[in-house]
């Protein structure tokens, strides 16, 4: 079965002579398609979960099966290449380049695929259209509501139309609104195929997933199933 | 990534962040210009000095008296002898040579020229017909020195333009008499006012034939002769004559020294080659300079960027692709720097040119090249060590700054 398979994760921090386990024995499997919601108070472990699924960062023991495939032991360059093809992220600070206009942020990560021109210009403009960021296509972040900062940066995420979404408190910076607004985009990328995996505070966000994983020192402490609605 | 990508990406990063990249690229072209207009001089003097030296003619020996090895003090002094003199004999001698074209004689001193109450001392040069082309100089009025022979005294005179000025103003010399020391002379010409060449100023100066320069002067030895050979090719050949035939007239003994204008010229050509080089050299220090201020530019750059860095990570740049992207941008710095240094040193070159048009600055091709080239490898080199930083960061923490 495609998907994800975590399994008896460890990440260790040293923190002087202590060991800090962020993540402590986590085993965890992820469908094609599914939507997961990541809560937990600070310093639970969500976020170094959400680094470790997104290749960002490694675990110190365990096994990572990423669509059937053992990553633990790619090398970075295999990790980066699996990031740029496979894992979109969405930040709570956005991370828009500040010098770069919001089509050429939504550009970036083809850029760095060595997608020609062409195809370029054709992909961006596809999905400026899509996310109604058209007129917005030449402003640069700064000009941007944070509606539309995060909105650029979900463009960018899915421009290589990867297989998984990590969205690290989307909403976090944002008003009602523009929050609801974002998830809605979130959720019909879902429904499109895309696996989701939001972290956030929000119980109210976090119902809304399919499965929602509470976290607490380092571990899963429950897995919920909601209702799908 | 594709490497026009790294190009538009690293300009793209250099334009965000502009005063500092000014301020990058005002140090970069500095060092570069100070390179450029230095060669440009220390070449342009050497130009100048042999300019000056083709203009006297390149198949032109020297002959002075006394064998230079043996200046100071010279074995004659020992059994009372003194320098054997060169004289106008000497002179006729060389005449004979195959090789030689023209031969010209040379005393100098020094006396006091007047006309009525008018009075200035000047250089007078003593000499023969064939001076005024061995010398390349010109008439102004008048001619020069008539073809006789050397030996004839002739109360005639040369003028140069300074002296003529003074003592006749506007009217014309040609003709009149002027007084040098206790005997007069009918001026028979004056030198264009071609400047100076080579310390002689030919217009504050009195030619007179050699003979009536050394009974003036009371002296029966010669300065200098001067032998133009028929060409440029038998000029050793002439030299080895020149040496053979004073030899014989000298009862064998070797006492003269014999100078060729190329041996003269080829010295200065190397004093103002490694002038050039040692300014270029002090010069390039400051391009090792702009390279550590490259170094600390992108030091900073990876600092204030370090989110960046974690985005491009996360979004799937691969470790050599940060080191790249920082890398070029290093160099795009130098080599933007490095080529408005050009310009500016280019423009310094053709101000100095305007200021002195006798004097041909402009930096040679090895300058040029070398100064582009020590600048973009000086950006390569400092650019390394900021370049790894920024690969080497993690990803996470770097998308946490």
């Amino acid at each position: 079965m495609m998907g994800i398979d975590l399994k008896n994760i460890n990440r260790v921090f040293q923190v002087g002579d202590e060991s800090v386990y962020a993540l402590n024995n986590v085993s965890l499997h992820i469908d094609a398609g599914d939507y997961i919601s990541i809560m937990g108070p600070s310093g639970s472990g969500k976020s170094t979960l959400l680094n470790i699924l997104g290749l960002l960062d490694r675990p110190n023991t365990g096994q990572y099966l990423f669509e059937n495939v053992d990553i633990s032991s790619f090398s970075d360059e295999q990790q980066a290449l699996t990031r740029s093809e496979k894992i979109g992220f969405v930040f709570q600070v956005f991370h828009l380049v500040p010098r770069l206009t919001a089509a050429q942020n939504i550009e970036l990560p083809l850029v760095l695929a060595g997608v020609d021109s062409e195809e370029r210009r054709h992909r961006v403009d596809k999905i400026l259209k899509s996310t109604g960021l058209v007129d917005r296509a030449h402003h640069k972040p700064g000009q941007l509501s944070g509606g539309q900062r995060q909105r650029v940066a979900m463009a960018r995420a899915t421009i290589m139309n990867p297989s998984i979404i990590l969205a690290d408190e989307p909403t976090g910076n944002l008003d009602r609104a523009s929050g609801k607004e974002i998830i809605e985009v979130l959720e019909g990328l879902n429904k499109e195929g895309m696996t989701l995996i939001i972290v956030t505070h929000d119980p109210g966000l976090g119902r809304r997933a399919h499965r929602q994983i509470r976290m607490i020192d380092g571990q899963i402490e429950a897995t919920i199933h909601n209702e799908v609605g | 990534m594709k490497w026009v990508d790294y190009f538009y990406f690293a300009f793209g990063a250099l334009r965000g962040f502009s005063v500092r990249t000014i301020l990058m690229l005002v140090a970069m072209s500095f060092g570069v210009a100070a390179v450029i207009v230095l060669t440009g001089l220390g070449d342009g003097a050497r130009r100048f000095i042999a300019s000056e030296f083709a203009s006297l003619g390149t198949n032109l020996l020297i002959v002075l008296p006394g064998k230079s090895e043996t200046a100071g003090v010279s074995p004659g002094s020992f059994v009372g002898q003194t320098t054997r003199d060169l004289t106008i004999d000497d002179a006729l001698s060389l005449t004979r040579n195959s090789t030689t074209d023209r031969i010209a004689v040379i005393t100098v001193g020094a006396a006091s020229v007047s006309r009525g109450r008018l009075d200035r001392e000047v250089t007078i040069v003593g000499t023969s017909h064939h001076f005024l082309d061995i010398y390349h100089w010109k008439m102004a009025q008048g001619r020069f020195l008539p073809k006789t022979d050397m030996r004839t005294e002739q109360s005639v005179i040369v003028l140069g333009a300074t002296l003529k000025e003074e003592l006749f103003k506007a009217e014309n010399p040609v003709g009149e008499w002027v007084r040098v020391g206790d005997r007069r002379f009918r001026v028979i010409g004056v030198i264009a006012s071609e400047g100076q060449s080579f310390g002689m100023d030919a217009g504050d100066m009195a030619i007179v034939p050699v003979s009536s320069a050394q009974s003036l002067f009371n002296q029966a030895s010669l300065f200098r002769i001067l032998i133009e050979a028929k060409n440029r090719d038998v000029l050793e050949l002439a030299k080895k004559q020149i040496i053979n035939t004073l030899k014989e007239r000298h009862q064998g003994e070797e006492d003269v020294t014999v100078i060729s204008q190329d041996a003269v010229l080829q010295t200065f050509d190397n004093i103002f080659k490694t002038l050039t080089y040692s300014v270029a050299g002090i010069a390039a220090v400051s391009l090792i300079v702009a390279g550590i201020l490259i170094m600390n530019v992108m030091l900073i750059s990876v600092s204030q960027r370090t989110a960046e860095i974690g985005l491009l990570k996360a979004l799937g740049a691969k470790t050599h692709e940060i080191q790249n992207l920082f890398l070029v941008e290093a160099v795009l710095l130098s080599v933007l720097g490095a080529t408005i240094g050009l310009i500016i040193g280019d423009i310094g070159c053709r101000i100095i040119a305007t200021i002195y048009p006798d004097f041909p600055a402009g930096a040679p091709v090895w300058a040029i090249f070398s100064a582009f080239f020590v600048s973009v490898v000086t950006g390569l080199l400092f650019g390394v060590s900021p370049a790894k930083r920024a690969a080497k960061l993690d990803a996470v923490e770097a998308l946490s700054k």
